[in-house]
């Protein structure tokens, strides 16, 4: 990757960070999960995925699913940096008003299925990857998934389907986080050795630094030259960005103040430090 | 007349938007792999996966028609046919085998006798239950023709009445009475009917109406009936909480409407299994127990 799209990579994802922030306010969202999402999410729509604001709607264009549904906020930063929805449209969350509340909304141009019961895309994802593969079409399917999302069976299930499916066109993106709502992962229900267990299923499976941008590219990049079912684990930080928030499990779900807002923005630019006084409603 | 598995093999050669799709469940279909190819697609022992693999081939316009047991196919997958293919609202199309009494001697695991309570629960839903194979066969075209997902109870027992056409949404009358009218839907047909003419040779004056779709649900054929006949009964292989009886209720109260029913069924238990005219003479369901205990009632 040369140096000025890096640049510009980073450029989006900061752009991102900033829409997403303010979401975490006046009623909340989950903060933490929608930042360690948004480097792999920026790669997708900006250099991976054959759609653009004409095609969202269009047979051929390739498919993502967010499956973990929480990180919708990252999904809509992205679509409001793309133009694909109207930048102050973000201001209407949690309105009736609008469709913008904790999980996404097939009513938002974008959104291909609505999500945030886990575990349940990746049979959805199975589905279009099947009807392409039987029409005979070249798009490829991707479907982004948490890490605690994997203590669900029906995506242990969907795997094996895939597998046997030999659904080539289909690529399982995990956010590595390493937490689940309340806890690190490995201390509930414990993943690793997760490349193995994928291996194991017969995925072609890469593991990578979920907020290095060359890896990122390097990894989508292979799935090109291999026919699939892949899976990309991203090792990547939950709240990345804000170091006051970064990898703690009480910061799952966030609802700041409005100077808290103010603060964590400037501490995303490095000026200064974030004191969060806000309470985190962690059992939701 | 086509069999299941002859009619739902021409609907796909001629409309390729079909997708015959099965959770390794085949007694329907057995022969469709080598005519549909890739268009025939067994998921495995995967109720979950195969019901959300339908949502997505329909979300690409494909239609896909779903086999399983019916226990399995309703239960093991809800909330996969709910959150996936109800909240999109998507023309998926369940087959559901052996429900009711048809699992006979299965046992309770498999005895599928919530799947109209649970079914309907989904807004959108259509949930039909034919009378036997000829009901079935008329019916198919038209639910696999509408643009909402579908539960159908199958039921290919061989026709021992000769039905009325099917149209959409409605109540087959079959006869009138002013003693009791019964009605019921699905396999409880056979012997509903047998236990109609028993009981109009004993003297009664006694109705049956084939409820062969639940949902949408014929109201108004069960409005023509207050002070038509004295008494409903309710005949149905499925708890008393939420199939036939509990529809009849909701209906009745919503209208204001008041008439007795009494409803036959199975009562906050599961059915003995067994050979099913065992089951059926055991749990009072055959025309014999029927006659009886509608006998006890009026």
């Amino acid at each position: 990757m040369t140096e000025d799209k890096r640049s510009e990579l980073q450029a989006f994802a900061l752009k991102v960070r900033e829409r997403i922030i303010p979401m975490s306010t006046d009623g909340g969202c989950f903060l933490g999960a929608s930042l360690s999402a948004v480097d792999v999410l920026t790669y997708l729509y900006s250099e991976f995925l054959t759609i653009d604001q004409s095609t969202l709607k269009d047979p051929k264009r390739d498919y993502l699913f967010l499956s973990k549904g929480h990180d919708v906020p990252a999904l809509y930063g992205i679509f409001a940096e793309l133009g694909w929805i109207e930048n102050n449209r973000l201001a209407n969350h949690l309105s009736t008003s609008d469709h913008i509340y904790w999980h996404p909304n097939r009513e938002i141009p974008g959104v291909e299925f609505h999500a945030g019961s886990l575990g349940q895309l990746p049979a959805v994802s199975i589905g279009v990857a099947m009807d392409l593969k039987i029409s005979k079409a070249v798009n490829r399917v991707v479907c982004v998934m948490g890490d605690g999302e994997l203590n669900e069976g029906s995506c242990w299930e969907a795997f094996l389907v895939a597998a046997a499916h030999k659904l080539t066109n289909l690529i399982f993106v995990i956010d590595r986080n390493q937490f689940q709502a309340n806890m690190p992962t490995e201390e509930l229900i414990p993943l690793e050795p997760l490349v193995d267990k994928f291996e194991a299923f017969g995925m072609k499976t890469q593991r990578i630094d979920g907020h290095n941008f060359d890896q990122i590219a390097e990894a989508f990049e292979q799935t090109n030259n291999n026919p699939g079912p892949h899976v990309i684990i991203c090792d990547t930080v939950r709240g990345k960005g804000l170091p006051s928030i970064e990898a703690r499990a009480d910061r799952w779900f966030c609802n700041f103040s409005a100077g808290e807002i103010t603060e964590l923005l400037n501490e995303l630019h490095q000026k200064g430090s974030a004191v969060i006084t806000a309470e985190t409603i962690v059992a939701r | 007349m086509k069999t299941y598995e002859e009619l739902l093999r021409d609907t796909a050669l001629a409309d390729e938007r079909f997708v015959v799709m099965t959770a390794e469940n085949r007694a329907l279909v057995r022969n469709l792999p080598s005519v549909l190819g890739d268009r025939f697609v067994d998921t495995g022992i995967t109720e979950q996966t195969m019901l959300g693999a339908a949502a997505g081939l329909a979300l690409r316009g494909r239609i896909p028609v779903v086999h399983a047991l019916a226990a399995f196919l309703t239960m093991r997958a809800f909330e996969f046919t709910r959150t996936s293919v109800g909240i999109a609202n998507l023309p998926v199309k369940m087959s559901s085998f052996i429900p009711g009494v048809l699992s006979d001697g299965n046992g309770p695991t498999h005895q599928a006798i919530e799947d109209i309570s649970i079914m309907r629960g989904i807004p959108g839903m259509e949930v039909y239950a034919p009378a036997d194979a000829q009901d079935l066969v008329d019916m198919l075209p038209t639910i696999w023709a509408t643009p909402n997902p579908s539960y159908v109870r199958i039921n290919t027992r061989p026709a021992k009445y000769d039905h009325a056409p099917y149209e959409h949404g409605k109540a087959e009358v079959i006869a009138k009475g002013d003693d009791l009218t019964i009605v019921t839907y699905g396999f409880m047909f056979e012997a509903s009917l047998e236990a109609q003419r028993k009981l109009t040779e004993n003297g009664f004056s006694v109705g049956l109406i084939n409820f062969r779709s639940l949902k949408p649900f014929d109201g108004e054929a069960i409005r023509s009936l207050i002070g038509q006949t004295k008494q409903i009964i309710s005949i149905e292989d499925h708890f008393i909480t939420g199939g036939l009886f509990s529809i009849l209720a909701e209906f009745l109260v919503k209208e204001g409407l008041s008439i007795p029913v009494h409803p036959i069924g199975f009562d906050a238990k599961w059915f003995k299994p067994a050979r099913l005219p065992e089951v059926l003479a055991y749990e009072g369901l055959d025309a014999e127990g029927l006659v009886k205990r509608i006998t006890q009632l009026i």
